[in-house]
């Protein structure tokens, strides 16, 4: 009796509901105006639509990563755990939406560029950035004192961002990537163009503010919440034990 | 009293190089790794002969990247197993200098491995490999290398699997090392002209930069206790 009336932490706060509203909404008004207000794409048809995914998830991921470099840093400099419970959120936040990218990236090459994978430069760096970001995940699993896990993987949080940094700018730097450039002008090679007008741009901003800072905010919020029952339920276990 | 930055850092890796004077343990097993590596390549290449003449650069840099790995992974093992590390960290010297100490060891062990595959390589392959463009590249990646490997390694020491997640931690963050070197060493083998090849290696020095001052800020947490 004792543990469950224990296993009823704070109820979910108020404006916790409402942004979980607010972003299913969004998310769903986003996807109706790229899925069929949005003019189709003159050369590429239909399949052109999956970009307001695809980018959007890509500028998600790098939210809940900045997140991760921001808890982390704050973590080796206050030691306060929930910074921590912060940036593991936004690591596995992450990590959802940089595979949405990667997947809706390879959907879209298919017809576009005639095949699912290619070893294109941006691909290759974004491939790079899941696995390193996965390998935050193996790291944090192997280290067992609770109190070096979370300072080590703090320092591995932000060194890692180095790969997210990489996949953005690398297209301005490696001259031979056959990927789109959205801002700016795209390189001659660039195969498929994703040229913003108007009718794209009135799809694209909702769903970058929804993809961007909607999104992870209230995922993370939640995985954090979830990361606290864990430890209750943890708590509740030894003490189970120990009587 | 502390010991000034430099005088500890170079206690460190002088350290660190009598020992391996005295057991020859890190070099030796490194360079035959190293070797072994460079047959198995050239046996799995052998079929065809463009593609063996067009993946050397491939294959130094593969090889350095797993020799150094094993290095890596053995200095600071031999550190933590044998208490050495707790008594680093008691005295008082700056933390960043444990740090470059490593580095510098790590960076040195891993360039007598280059200095012995390189030649061969020259054999194996029939290429300018002693090229001093070449030698200055191959520095500047392994230096880098050494940098992210002793941050890494020191992280990696810490958890319940460790030598199975130093490979696992540090092949993604030394995948900008490797474009950037790869495509300087082909360029260079490939006597393409300057202006091709140039940008690479300044993109690998800044590379380098880069993670360096990103690990010697962070390195000081990474051995706390």
């Amino acid at each position: 009796m004792d543990a469950a009336s224990q296993m009823k932490t704070a109820p979910m706060p108020r404006l916790l509901r409402i942004l979980t509203l607010v972003t299913a909404l969004g998310f769903a008004a986003a996807l109706f105006l790229g899925l069929f207000i949005a003019g189709a794409d003159s050369q590429q048809g239909p399949i052109q639509r999956i970009f307001y995914i695809h980018m959007p998830a890509f500028f998600g991921a790098f939210t809940a990563f900045g997140a991760a470099v921001v808890g982390g840093a704050v973590y080796l400099w206050r030691r306060d755990e929930r910074w921590d419970k912060i940036a593991l959120a936004g690591v596995e936040v992450g990590l959802a939406f940089a595979l949405i990218n990667l997947v809706t990236g390879a959907i879209w090459a298919r017809p576009i560029w005639n095949t699912w994978w290619t070893w294109d430069p941006r691909l290759t760096s974004a491939a790079i950035m899941v696995l390193t970001y996965a390998a935050y995940l193996m790291l944090r699993a192997g280290i067992e004192d609770p109190r070096r896990q979370r300072s080590l993987m703090s320092v591995y949080g932000i060194f890692a961002f180095v790969s997210v940094l990489t996949t953005l700018f690398i297209i301005r730097i490696v001259p031979e990537t056959i990927h789109p450039v959205i801002v700016g002008p795209s390189p001659q090679n660039a195969q498929g163009s994703f040229e913003a007008t108007r009718g794209v741009a009135m799809a694209l901003i909702p769903s970058l503010i929804v993809w961007t800072i909607f999104m992870p905010l209230t995922l993370m919020w939640h995985r954090c919440r979830l990361e606290n029952r864990m430890e209750a339920v943890k708590r509740l276990k030894v003490q189970a034990l120990s009587e | 009293m502390k010991t000034p930055f430099t005088a500890a850092a170079l206690a460190i890796a002088a350290k660190d190089l009598r020992v391996e004077m005295r057991s020859r343990e890190l070099v030796s097993v490194m360079a035959l790794f190293a070797l072994l590596s460079l047959l198995v390549f050239s046996f799995a290449l052998e079929l065809d002969r463009i593609a063996r003449e067009e993946a050397v650069s491939g294959v130094l840099w593969v090889t350095l990247i797993f020799a150094s790995l094993l290095g890596f992974h053995r200095s600071m093992a031999l550190e933590h197993d044998q208490g050495s590390l707790d008594a680093l960290l008691l005295a008082p010297i700056p933390r960043s200098a444990i740090f470059v100490g490593k580095l510098a060891g790590n960076c040195l062990f891993t360039s007598l491995v280059g200095l012995i595959i390189l030649p061969l390589m020259a054999v194996i392959y029939n290429k300018n490999m002693l090229d001093p463009r070449l030698i200055l590249t191959a520095g500047i990646g392994i230096f880098g290398l050494s940098a992210i490997g002793a941050l890494l390694a020191a992280l990696t020491m810490q958890t319940r699997a460790r030598e199975v997640l130093l490979p696992i931690a540090m092949l993604p963050a030394a995948l900008p090392f490797l474009l950037a070197a790869l495509r300087a060493t082909t360029g260079i083998l490939s006597e393409t002209p300057r202006t091709d090849w140039l940008v690479w290696l300044q993109m690998l020095g800044g590379i380098t930069v880069i993670y360096l001052a990103l690990c010697l800020l962070l390195y000081s947490f990474v051995i706390e206790e």
